[in-house]
């Protein structure tokens, strides 16, 4: 088992520790064309369009760029596959909980192409991209394979004669249209819920990063799902994406990205066929760091918490309100932390962060900073780019930020932090949910009653306590007010991809909550 | 002593014939071993360790020693025990031959059910049951004033589990996979008659990479084995699938010593109505395999079977041409349709009860006695016009032997078919809708068949109403603080067949 520090573990002491996992070299692209029917197809345009990687600015390959056209091609494979007693409808439960399983084993068993694959194409440190993409697409996986065969309806004593009971349906066609900031890992939150329960899938990864979307396509078809389950169609979000959205032949779309696009995609649904809307959105997330947290573990965790994955994380924790009285300390000792963080090449063991992804997000983030500049907040380190170094940006924290300022109110998604400073609670609550997002929040306290307090008044998806991007596949995940509609992982997604059909009765369920993790010392 | 060789059509098998505790392999305290047989040939395969109290003693000691906080398997991920579950299922799967073989010859099993059936049921119910490891799930409650109130599902702790004979390694896994999936340890006794498949299954907990203590199986007989489990003072839960005879005394035991939670798998006399306007040919092959399927050895058995009137003479007829196609004989020689009966006892029991079905005045219409001059055979029987106050009507024979009764109207056959201490299934045929919804819901049965009959699959609760039994094996959906726990109102589950 490696570890990423190498220690020996249950070894003799004089054998080697175990080796940390290699990047495939000079690993070819072999998936580059659109995934319809467990076959690879050129694009009906003609047209392809080049995927670049992101630390060497090199284009890696051309993949065959989709539009309408293939949507539909791709529509119609996932209706028929979805038709009434084809192989798929007439698989039974456990059965297509056994392929999600199978489907798991050959990530797992290509785990090291896959990370190398999504190192090239985002960015993002191969040791990340191994440990943590990879092993979360391989649990949610499994997670959503134990699930298929134990979707149970009810019955329901009704008035009258009556015999009533709820069954749950597959929804049907389901859409997807994934970002490029975990490319396979958000694939796989939208894939593995909507097969376990039977529908079948159109799916469209971001342009920046199509590889790992397309690799899986391969194995999806090695598994053994039937023709038209799954289709993938790379391509840009103002072609595909929008065919996607309003295509009247599609019943649900999920889709992760800006909240800007979130708008679109749920306009676009309603116009076309009201189909049923799943959105994760954007973040502006507060961190709050109260005077009698553990501070060395508040500051480790809000550091990794904005600065994980260059922070480009729909959960950065971008607010950081730090209590007055441990202020400066927290600010000194953050100002350390990010000063020592290794930014470079993607492939080195010793990189904890890589490229920004495009010059887009890299010319958004450096403006950002510039505006923080002119707003008055105290550059503490970094604040511009390595220099001639592409599209690498130095970790930066500013301090002395106030909420008026466009680093304290706009998404960043890049390797920024801004500490503001905070008096008492009602006043830090009222602040942090001032903004229109709601996706995550963090408190970090050992007193047993404010963290009770703050988790219940934060208007937040998800509120970790004493911890930070405390994500599994069993817990639902999802934003409120802008941040999203509606909740990925856990049973509740299940209800999003099933239809409820009552026999005589209908039946509505609604929710809306907040979940909370306490991270128990 | 861990082990013997057994050679078979010149292959040579291993088979494991000790206690497991704590994955290590232990020889009896008291030294003893006792003799386990083949009931198709009476033959002795090999000779087991004999647990009894001290052994059980020990069995429960590590069983709670791997349950404490702490421990490996209480610190575990739930998803990591569900890995660990689906393992095993890959390892059943390996040494899924040889499973089958042990299965059929142990247990007197044809060898095409026992590898198609049994072991395929084993399988998937592994696989079911490490799917739910990680969805447990609890519930944060808004109650009245100012608390932060929430449940959260334990694992109970160690469970005593008491397998039967008849499904030898598929009962064994109806019962650790749910205990283990919710967390718990267990400490297991087979049959008597049957214990070898079991300890296979030993070597395989300790492949897979369960932590020592949280499977211990020890073999040995009902009265000190069962009875030491059954009372002892830190077992927190047992589950015993058997019979009712039994059932009772273990319920008993269980109030005696420490309250432990009880969930009882019992006997069965389930009723099979046959309605005029059922499709025939399906009603006939449906009953006949719901009461001779593994030699009538079924707690599902149909064991009465209720026929309207107006097609009596003719379901007569086609059931006993049915009844006279078997093949009986060696289950593991292929083209043999019927084995042996489990032991001497048995035997015995089945043939005194088709005895009073004579004297009681039914019509045997075929069979009626032993075959053969070696092994526990008795040949398919049928008896017609059999009447509500007849032994036959009324105990389970648990061979095979079919009962045939009369009825005229359907309040009849209600009352008929429930007038039973027994509830654990029961079958019903006919094309009309209203009939099958309303004789359904009247049944008092633990899983009423519409068009069909012993369709047990593993996402399914199962268990009986009234003595048939308390609690549901295979019950996740319906968790709601312990595994076996507070059980609030039966559950009736109908399943109809689609055409």
């Amino acid at each position: 088992m490696a570890t990423t520090n190498g220690a020996v573990e249950n070894g003799q002491p004089d054998r080697k520790a175990p080796a940390l996992p290699r990047p495939v070299r000079n690993l070819e692209v072999q998936f580059t064309k659109i995934f319809i029917n467990n076959e690879w197809n050129e694009s009906k345009s003609g047209k392809k369009f080049a995927t670049y990687n992101p630390s060497t600015l090199e284009k890696i390959c051309e993949v065959e760029e989709g539009d309408k056209a293939d949507v539909d091609k791709a529509v119609e494979a996932a209706q028929a596959a979805f038709q009434r007693g084809s192989p798929w409808r007439r698989l039974d439960a456990p059965s297509r909980g056994r392929l999600l399983q199978q489907l798991a084993d050959l990530v797992e068993r290509d785990r090291a192409i896959l990370a190398t694959l999504e190192t090239m194409d985002t960015g993002k440190p191969f040791l990340h991209a191994f440990f943590i993409d990879l092993e979360g697409c391989i649990k949610t996986l499994r997670y959503f394979a134990g699930w298929a065969d134990k979707i149970q309806g009810r019955t329901i004593p009704t008035d009258d004669n009556v015999v009533c009971f709820t069954r749950h349906e597959p929804i049907g066609v389901c859409g997807a249209i994934t970002p490029w900031n975990f490319p396979l890992l958000m694939l796989v939150w939208k894939l593995a819920p909507a097969l376990c329960c039977g529908n079948t899938v159109v799916l469209k990864p971001a342009e920046q990063t199509p590889l790992t979307a397309l690799y899986l396509g391969s194995l999806i078809k090695e598994v053994g799902f039937p023709p038209g389950v799954v289709n993938i169609v790379p391509g840009f979000g103002p072609t595909v994406g929008a065919a996607i959205s309003s295509h009247p032949q599609i019943n649900k779309i999920a889709f992760t990205g800006s909240t800007e696009v979130g708008k679109l995609v749920k306009e676009a649904a309603s116009h076309s066929n009201l189909k049923r809307v799943t959105l994760e959105l954007g973040g502006k997330n507060p961190c709050i760091v109260c005077a009698d947290a553990d501070l060395s573990l508040a500051v480790e965790c809000a550091h990794q918490g904005v600065f994980f994955n260059q922070g480009q994380c729909c959960t950065a924790a971008s607010r950081v309100f730090v209590e007055e009285q441990v202020y400066d300390e927290f600010v000194r000792r953050s100002v350390e932390y990010a000063k020592k963080r290794p930014v470079g090449d993607p492939f080195d063991v010793r990189t904890e962060q890589g490229p920004q992804i495009d010059q887009k997000q890299f010319d958004k983030i450096l403006d950002l900073i510039e505006s923080g500049k002119k707003e008055g907040a105290k550059l503490e380190c970094g604040g511009s780019a390595l220099e001639d170094r592409g599209l690498f940006i130095k970790p930066t924290v500013f301090s002395e930020v106030t909420d008026t300022m466009r680093i304290a109110k706009e998404e960043i998604f890049g390797p920024v932090q801004p500490i503001l400073k905070f008096k008492n609670i009602e006043e830090v609550i009222k602040r942090a949910n001032s903004l229109e997002y709601g996706l995550t929040a963090a408190v970090f306290t050992k007193n047993l009653d404010k963290a009770l307090k703050l988790a219940s008044a934060l208007e937040s998806g998800t509120v970790w306590i004493n911890c930070y991007n405390a994500i599994y596949a069993q817990a639902p995940f999802g934003g409120f007010k802008m941040s999203g509609n509606g909740r990925e992982l856990a049973v509740l997604c299940l209800l999003q991809v099933t239809l409820p059909v009552s026999e005589k009765v209908g039946t509505g369920l609604f929710y809306l909550y907040v979940y909370s993790l306490i991270h128990w010392l | 002593f861990k082990y013997t060789q057994y050679k078979y059509l010149n292959q040579q098998c291993i088979i494991l014939r000790a206690i497991f505790i704590n994955n290590e392999w232990h020889s009896s305290v008291s030294g003893k071993k006792f003799p386990v047989f083949n009931p198709a040939t009476e033959e002795k395969l090999c000779e087991v360790e004999e647990g009894d109290k001290e052994d059980v003693d020990k069995a429960v000691k590590a069983a709670r020693q791997a349950f404490q906080i702490g421990s490996p398997w209480r610190t575990m991920d739930a998803s990591e025990r569900g890995r660990l579950i689906n393992k095993l299922a890959d390892l059943i799967e390996r040494d899924r031959l040889l499973l089958a073989t042990m299965e059929a010859m142990n247990g007197g099993k044809i060898f095409s059910n026992a590898y198609l059936m049994d072991l395929g049921g084993c399988i998937k119910t592994l696989r079911y049951c490490a799917g739910w490891a990680d969805k447990i799930q609890g519930r944060t409650i808004p109650m009245d004033g100012n608390f932060f109130t929430y449940t959260r599902s334990e694992p109970v702790g160690v469970c005593g589990q008491i397998i039967p004979w008849n499904f030898p390694l598929l009962m064994f896994l109806w019962k650790i996979g749910p205990a283990l999936s919710c967390g718990n340890t267990v400490v297991v006794k087979p049959a008597e008659q049957t214990p070898l498949t079991a300890l296979h299954m030993g070597s395989l907990i300790k492949e897979a990479g369960f932590p020592p203590g949280v499977v211990n199986i020890v073999p040995g007989y009902g009265p000190t084995a069962g009875a030491a489990i059954s009372s002892h003072m830190d077992v927190d839960k047992v589950a015993f699938t058997g019979s009712t005879e039994v059932g009772k005394l273990i319920k008993e035991a269980a109030g005696k010593s420490n309250l432990k939670r009880v969930s009882l798998e019992l006997g069965g006399k389930s009723p099979c109505i046959v309605f005029a306007d059922a499709d025939l040919d399906n009603a006939v092959e449906f009953a006949h395999q719901g009461v001779f399927y593994h030699q009538g050895q079924c707690c599902i058995a149909a064991s009465r079977l209720f026929v309207e009137e107006s097609i009596y003479d003719e379901f007569v007829r086609r059931s006993v041409e049915r009844a006279k196609k078997y093949v009986l004989g060696n289950p593991l020689t292929p083209g043999v349709s019927q084995g042996p009966q489990i032991d001497k006892e048995q035997y015995e029991k089945i043939l005194d009860l088709i005895e009073s079905g004579k004297k009681e005045g039914a019509k045997l219409e075929c069979g009626g006695g032993p075959w053969g001059n070696k092994g526990y055979f008795i040949q398919p029987t049928v008896f017609s016009d059999v009447t509500d106050e007849m032994r036959i009507a009324k105990e389970e024979i648990f061979g095979p032997v079919q009962q045939i009764m009369k009825f005229k109207s359907l309040d009849d056959v209600i009352k008929r078919a429930n007038n039973t201490f027994y509830g654990l299934s029961a079958g019903i045929f006919t094309n009309d809708i209203d009939k099958a919804i309303t004789v359904s819901s009247a049944l008092q049965s633990g899983t009423v068949w519409v068009n069909c009959y012993s369709v047990v699959s593993a996402q399914c609760p199962f268990g009986g109403f009234k003595m048939s039994g308390n609690g549901r094996e295979l019950e996740f959906a319906w968790l709601v603080g312990n595994y076996g726990g507070s059980m609030i109102s039966e559950l009736n589950r109908i399943q109809i067949k689609k055409a």
